[in-house]
């Protein structure tokens, strides 16, 4: 192998693993709060078709990456709204929020698919990546907000009876995974394609998730995973170029093979399940009347 | 002094209760003011009013004589009231320093916080490191964060739930000296219990709350156990009494040299555990909690798959590997801690009930059916004898009251005519008519023959009925003591664990 072709690979899966790393980081902040968002992937999908109709209708980069990250406050809000103040199973909603999105971007990307555009040079947002991941590491282990975000998921009655807003709290920290999904959807349409495609996140709305079980709700892992993620997936092409007789489900199983041992290895003692994920992932909160 | 808080007509309820019902009182400035009552008098409700974790229906509170609306924990901290919670309100994962940092209302620097925190524990006797996580403290250590964070507030008004009934007697008269000492600085501290000697020991004030109602507010001064119980409760209890001095002769049940080796940190080891219980005996197992109590009943039950050497023997049978229902069809019964979710599923009726507890019994099944017959005159005979409070057997068991329900599953249990009963915490939280009743029962059974196992943290309780007590600490469990020789000294001392 060449030395060219080795910094070609690189070079791919450094572009095709960024959107994993927003949606990754986004929905790991989420979680650490107590809340599991399975809305990603339709989140991904309504941002990239947003962000690529205003681009088109516009021809303004700015206007369209601001309505993209519109798109994902509005619908990650309405997702807070259900499951926050409403109490809504938080699976059941997710899974609604990932239906409708998937939907939704069929219908309004429509009349867009195949319309050719200029994208923007990705490695303006593989830099912020890395900038985020650093920043919401350094948020959630040194500043106070970090420590109220891993409070609140840590055992929301304690947080409340400390006078903390739980509710406020997740809201933000919802929103906050809805916008990083948003930009990981606009990333693709934009930057990565650039174009629109029906359905043109291919499911890795459900490998982010995955993504952050298996980085056991730490950043810097995250980061690594997602790379890992994003190489198997690079692999799969060229050695099928090279000519390696593997079938391609194979490759995309990878992900999930790998999320189900981390899974398996930190579920199968209680108290590596107890240190690394979040106490109240999942359970909904009430409050006191 | 004058009033610094002023409880005005508060009204609060639920769906069938009646939590607090025009409550009215006032607090001195820089006195301790007891709140006293059964479990279930409103207590609780009132003071979670104040810390504004709770909404009243209506009413209002007087803070320094000025109209205060405490609409959420964080306008009482603002206003000077901090909380110490019965069951605490810690972050089990995080650090003490972390748990420090999230109970303060200001933003400061590690750095700072250390000094702050320094000066508190040096000059109240406390000793934390700031480094350790929550998981690997004791309950008395954890109950010192909690204090600390509280005091790091600079409060006025430190309310304290049930401070004592999770610590040894030692730690309690150490925790009083520490509240003396802060009310000399200035605080006021309100103080609820439901033990008699506690408040007045402690308190300057007493306030008495029976059903929702204020009973009376009365200094503790010239006061003494009778009389205050006898205004908490409304009408005097009789002590269960058993007979001393027995030459118990017959073994039936026996622990040999029981250890359990578990990497888990969240769980104590058991330690090299000699257990010897004779026919018709009652025997207490006293100890802080969180000494092994719960990994000690789980092998008796044998819940988990602990890994553990050692023996246990029934009527010189070896049990080790036998299920729980294997014991109980031997006839070994459990009553264990946890009233709704493990000995009763709170969803489904008491007859269900009955049925999930006893299906080891073929007499309750009809070939792979249930015999509803035999069950629901099953339960109907535990509700009668028992003196369970309930409409019908058709009722779901998370409908009944506390002390009902562990009437109930008491009940189920002795009827089903054990030869050993295994109870855990059998008073625990439930109204003093219920616990009178109970231990009652415990000490008649005894006297038919049956052997009886009481782990316990009360140590009233165990010293009324039992015969004999062995405290567990850390794990390990000492030699028995017979109830007439103790002394509340010595068992303090077995309590922090110097025994040998």
């Amino acid at each position: 192998m060449s030395i060219e072709l080795i910094i070609g690979i690189l070079n791919i899966v450094l572009i095709s693993t960024t959107p994993l790393v927003f949606a990754g980081i986004g929905e790991l902040v989420t979680e650490k709060s107590g809340v599991l968002n399975l809305g990603l992937e339709g989140l991904m999908l309504v941002g990239a078709v947003t962000g690529f109709i205003t681009l088109v209708l516009t021809g303004n980069y700015f206007y369209s990456l601001f309505l993209s990250i519109i798109s994902g406050v509005i619908l990650s809000g309405i997702f807070a709204f259900l499951v926050l103040n409403l109490m809504t199973n938080q699976i059941a909603t997710g899974l609604a929020l990932t239906i409708f999105g998937i939907g939704l971007s069929a219908m309004l990307g429509k009349k867009f698919a195949g319309t050719p555009i200029d994208g923007l040079n990705p490695y303006y947002f593989i830099v912020i990546s890395f900038l985020l991941v650093f920043s919401v590491g350094y948020f959630l282990s040194k500043t106070k907000s970090g420590l109220i975000v891993r409070a609140v998921g840590e055992n929301h009655n304690s947080a409340y009876a400390l006078g903390y807003n739980v509710i406020k709290t997740r809201y933000l920290t919802i929103i906050f995974g809805g916008v990083m999904s948003s930009l990981a959807g606009y990333y693709i349409s934009i930057c990565y394609a650039p174009m629109w495609q029906e359905g043109m996140t291919a499911g890795r709305g459900w490998i982010a998730l995955a993504l952050v079980v298996f980085a056991t709700w730490k950043p810097w892992r995250l980061l690594v995973g997602a790379y890992i993620f994003g190489g198997v997936a690079i692999m799969q092409m060229n050695l099928q170029a090279i000519g390696v007789k593997l079938p391609g489900q194979f490759f995309n199983m990878m992900p999930y093979i790998a999320t189900l041992i981390v899974l398996v290895f930190i579920s199968s003692n209680k108290v590596r399940l107890k240190l690394s994920a979040p106490s109240c992932l999942n359970i909904p909160y009430e409050k006191n009347s | 002094m004058q009033s610094i808080v002023e409880f005005k007509n508060i009204f609060k309820s639920y769906p069938g209760v009646k939590a607090n019902q025009d409550v009215s009182f006032n607090i001195k400035e820089q006195s301790i003011h007891a709140i006293l009552g059964e479990n279930g008098a409103g207590k609780s409700t009132l003071v979670k009013i104040l810390y504004g974790h709770l909404k009243p229906d209506s009413g209002e509170i007087l803070i320094n004589s000025n109209l205060a609306v405490i609409n959420s924990p964080s306008t009482a901290k603002n206003l000077g009231i901090n909380m110490v919670f019965q069951h605490f309100s810690l972050f089990e994962s995080l650090t003490v320093a972390e748990n420090l940092i999230l109970g303060m209302n200001e933003n400061i620097s590690l750095t700072k916080l250390k000094d702050k925190s320094k000066t508190i524990c040096d000059k109240y006797g406390f000793n934390l490191n700031l480094n350790s996580p929550i998981s690997s403290l004791s309950v008395g250590q954890r109950q010192s964060v909690e204090i600390v964070r509280s005091l790091l507030n600079n409060p006025k008004i430190l309310i304290m739930d049930e401070p004592t009934s999770v610590l040894t007697p030692d730690e309690i008269s150490k925790l009083f000296k520490i509240i003396k000492n802060l009310v000399k600085d200035g605080l006021t501290v309100i103080f609820i219990s439901h033990k008699l000697e506690e408040i007045i020991n402690l308190s300057d004030y007493v306030t008495i709350m029976r059903n929702g109602k204020v009973v009376s507010t009365i200094s503790t001064q010239n006061e003494d156990p009778e009389t205050l119980g006898y205004k908490m409760l409304g009408y005097k209890v009789s002590k269960a009494k058993h007979e001393s001095n027995i030459n118990f002769s017959q073994e039936i049940f026996n622990i040999k040299n029981l250890s359990t080796k578990s990497k888990d940190p969240f769980t104590i080891n058991l330690n090299k555990i000699d257990l010897n219980l004779k026919k018709g005996q009652i025997f207490g197992i006293a100890g802080v909690a969180g000494n092994g109590q719960k990994e000690l009943m789980e092998i008796l039950l044998n819940e988990n798959d602990y890994e553990f050497s050692g023996d246990i023997f029934f009527k010189d049978l070896n049990i080790n590997n036998l299920s729980t229902f294997q014991r109980k069809s031997l006839s070994i019964s459990y009553v264990t801690e946890e009233r709704l979710g493990h000995s009763a599923v709170p969803e489904m009726s008491l007859s269900e009930n009955i049925f999930l507890s006893m299906n080891h019994k073929s007499e309750f099944k009809k070939g792979d059916f249930i015999n509803f017959e035999k069950i629901n005159s099953y339960a109907s005979n535990v509700i009668k004898k028992f003196n369970v409070d309930t409409p019908s057997y058709n009722v779901k068991a998370g409908k009944l009251s506390g002390g009902n329900l562990q009437k109930f599953i008491i009940g189920r249990e002795i009827m089903s005519n054990p030869e050993l009963l295994i109870l855990s915490q059998p008073t625990w939280g439930i109204d003093a008519g219920s616990e009178a009743f109970i231990k009652k029962t415990i000490v008649e059974l005894s006297q038919k023959g049956v052997s009886i196992i009481i782990i316990s943290h009360d140590l009233d309780e165990l010293l009324e009925v039992c015969h004999q007590i062995s405290v567990l600490y850390e794990g390990s469990l000492s030699n028995p003591l017979n109830v007439e020789d103790i002394n509340i000294t010595k068992l303090g001392k077995y309590m922090g664990g110097l025994f040998d």
